[in-house]
């Protein structure tokens, strides 16, 4: 019988032959990841509640990275009682090594076909890598770390194909603005989305992640794509396992909710205006927009390809002047590479400043919060009105070539014109 | 038995719980739910009172006071053409019932009625009329009956033990 990509994960999690859309049927996870900050501080004290402990340390994950460095005397309390927690539990822990859904791939803990929850709304992350993997609440994480269970509606599937090919200067954060704008940010529908066709192909992982991850921005419940051979030959450079995956894919018969096709070849870098990723539009419309603040950081915009690719920008220019561009790299490990490759002294050159490898701004954590009257251009996911600071602050997205691009103008710029 | 509250579409979290209340705890949270689309709503509200809304609920943020505060007000239900996904998952796990209703026409403003989740009906008492609803599938109707998913598994492990 055909079934699509998410069906079949759910119904090995389940432990079922099949299983059919709209049905809730309860799965085992694979893996549960949490943060410091949604994590042990909100789990025990339920954990403690029901009187049991962890179903299983070796698939409990925790990565601190929302209090990272821990340079407010709240956060340095968060990630003391997170690591002592860590100690008690023996959880595998991955302190200070970046964001979460950047540090589990890179882990390599997670593998095509799992089914994984994450206690963080940017879970479906873990999609590029053909695993079901969503967020929760810190009371079904709870459950899930007693149980190791948790219901699941088994969703439809949505499939966006993307044909053609990138040109450059065109990112896979432009192709995720562009959707936002056309589907709108219920568009998911808290279905599986999955992202096929020669342009998804042609991605390499850190770009498949970014369109993973804003699945949540489409209200897609997961963002799926199926592993080929660039998801084998990532696996085998962080030290994983590769396992035979050649059925996890959507069969050609199988039943989809809707197939949306859109033409990469026709796609120019987007910018969103505050404050939806829904506001999409091409960046040449957004010219000219003076802005303060660039920042490249973020799960969605600073692993080591969005690094590379804002470098190629910046390479022997300097910022424009009033202009404060803000590198915060996603994990550790793409910060080295990008160091020995020279890109970290690119951005120091250009007069950046260099943040830790942590959640930071984009979430509005840490000293680096946008004041009031602040225009910035971001390579996060959200610019939700006051999500990155004071309210009257104002947030565009855009793809970290956008974001170094309008760094160097000094107003949102498309990154065509510097290539 | 309560009254029915009729809501349009696309209710969103930041109306059943306003960001800028959210450090103030669930209580005076609550007396905040929902006043963006109907200002005296947490204060006219019984318990027992049931909401009735277009599609869409609960879109939004994953916060869960979003069905934390409608519990907290003693909703005994919320009946939409649709729900967003992680607030249907939120007020599943925190004991609030949350039904699709495929129309909702017939039912006003007003209206005496009661739930049946786990058959799927809404008894409009007084008009005398029955609604069919999507019923709750059971394994979710059960945590809900036995007050949310933490109640739910205390009870589980007491069993086992």
């Amino acid at each position: 019988m055909s079934a699509t990509l998410a069906e079949k994960i759910i119904a090995r999690a389940a432990a079922r032959p099949s299983v059919t859309p709209g049905e809730v049927v309860t799965a085992r996870v694979d893996l549960a990841m949490i943060h410091d900050s949604g994590g042990p501080r909100r789990v025990a004290p339920i954990l403690k509640e029901l009187g049991v402990g962890l179903w299983d340390a070796d698939k409990v994950v925790l990565i601190s990275d929302h209090f990272v460095p821990g340079d407010t005397e709240e956060g340095a309390t968060i990630l003391r009682l997170t690591r002592d927690w860590a100690r008690k539990t023996g959880v595998r822990f991955h302190d200070g090594e970046g964001i979460c859904h950047v540090v589990l791939p890179e882990s390599g803990q997670l593998q095509p076909g799992f089914f994984v929850v994450g206690g963080d709304s940017h879970s479906p992350t873990g999609g590029a890598f053909g695993a079901f993997m969503f967020g929760i609440g810190a009371t079904e994480m709870a459950g899930v770390l007693a149980t190791g269970e948790i219901w699941v509606k088994v969703p439809e599937t949505i499939l966006i194909e993307w044909r053609g090919a990138l040109n450059p200067g065109v990112m896979a954060k432009d192709m995720m603005l562009a959707l936002c704008g056309r589907l709108g940010m219920d568009g998911g529908r808290y279905q599986a989305i999955e992202y096929t066709g020669t342009a998804i192909k042609a991605l390499g992982m850190q770009e498949r992640m970014t369109l993973a991850n804003m699945a949540a921005e489409l209200g897609g419940q997961v963002g799926l794509i199926a592993p080929d051979e660039t998801t084998s030959a990532f696996l085998r450079q962080v030290g994983a396992d590769v396992p035979d995956f050649c059925d996890l894919k959507t069969d050609a018969g199988a039943a989809t909710a809707d197939h949306h096709i859109f033409d990469a070849s026709a796609l120019a870098p987007q910018v969103a205006a505050p404050h939806s990723p829904a506001n999409a539009m091409d960046a040449l419309a957004a010219e000219p927009t003076a802005v303060n603040v660039a920042y490249i950081g973020a799960c969605t915009g600073a692993k080591y390809t969005d690094l590379a690719a804002a470098a190629a920008i910046l390479r022997g220019k300097r910022l424009a002047p009033g202009v404060e561009l803000l590198v915060a790299p996603s994990s550790k490990r793409d910060q080295d590479r990008a160091a020995e490759e020279g890109i970290m002294g690119v951005f120091e050159s250009a007069g950046a400043k260099i943040l830790p490898n942590a959640c930071g701004i984009c979430a509005g954590y840490g000293t680096h919060r946008l004041d009031a009257g602040v225009t910035c251009i971001s390579s996060t996911a959200r610019n939700f009105r006051g999500r990155m600071g004071d309210k009257d602050s104002r947030v565009w997205l855009g793809s970290p070539l956008t974001v170094a691009a309008s760094a160097i103008r000094g107003q949102i710029a498309d990154p065509r014109e510097m290539l | 038995m309560g009254r029915i509250f009729l809501l349009g579409d696309d209710i969103d979290t930041d109306q059943l719980a306003p960001g800028q209340y959210m450090r103030g705890g669930i209580e005076a949270l609550s007396a905040h739910c929902l006043e963006a689309v109907r200002s005296d709503f947490a204060r006219d509200v019984r318990p027992g009172d049931i909401l009735v809304a277009g599609k869409n609920f609960g879109a939004g943020s994953s916060r869960e006071q979003a069905a934390e505060a409608l519990r907290f007000l003693g909703l005994s239900a919320v009946i939409a053409r649709s729900f967003a996904g992680i607030f249907y998952r939120n007020a599943v796990n925190l004991g609030l019932p949350v039904l699709v209703a495929p129309s909702v026409d017939g039912i006003d403003e007003g209206d005496e009625a009661d739930v049946d989740p786990r058959a799927g009906l809404l008894r409009l008492t007084v008009k005398r009329r029955e609604l069919a609803l999507e019923p709750m599938p059971e394994n979710l109707a059960r945590i809900i009956a036995d007050g949310g998913l933490v109640a739910h598994l205390k009870k589980r492990f007491a069993e086992a033990r």
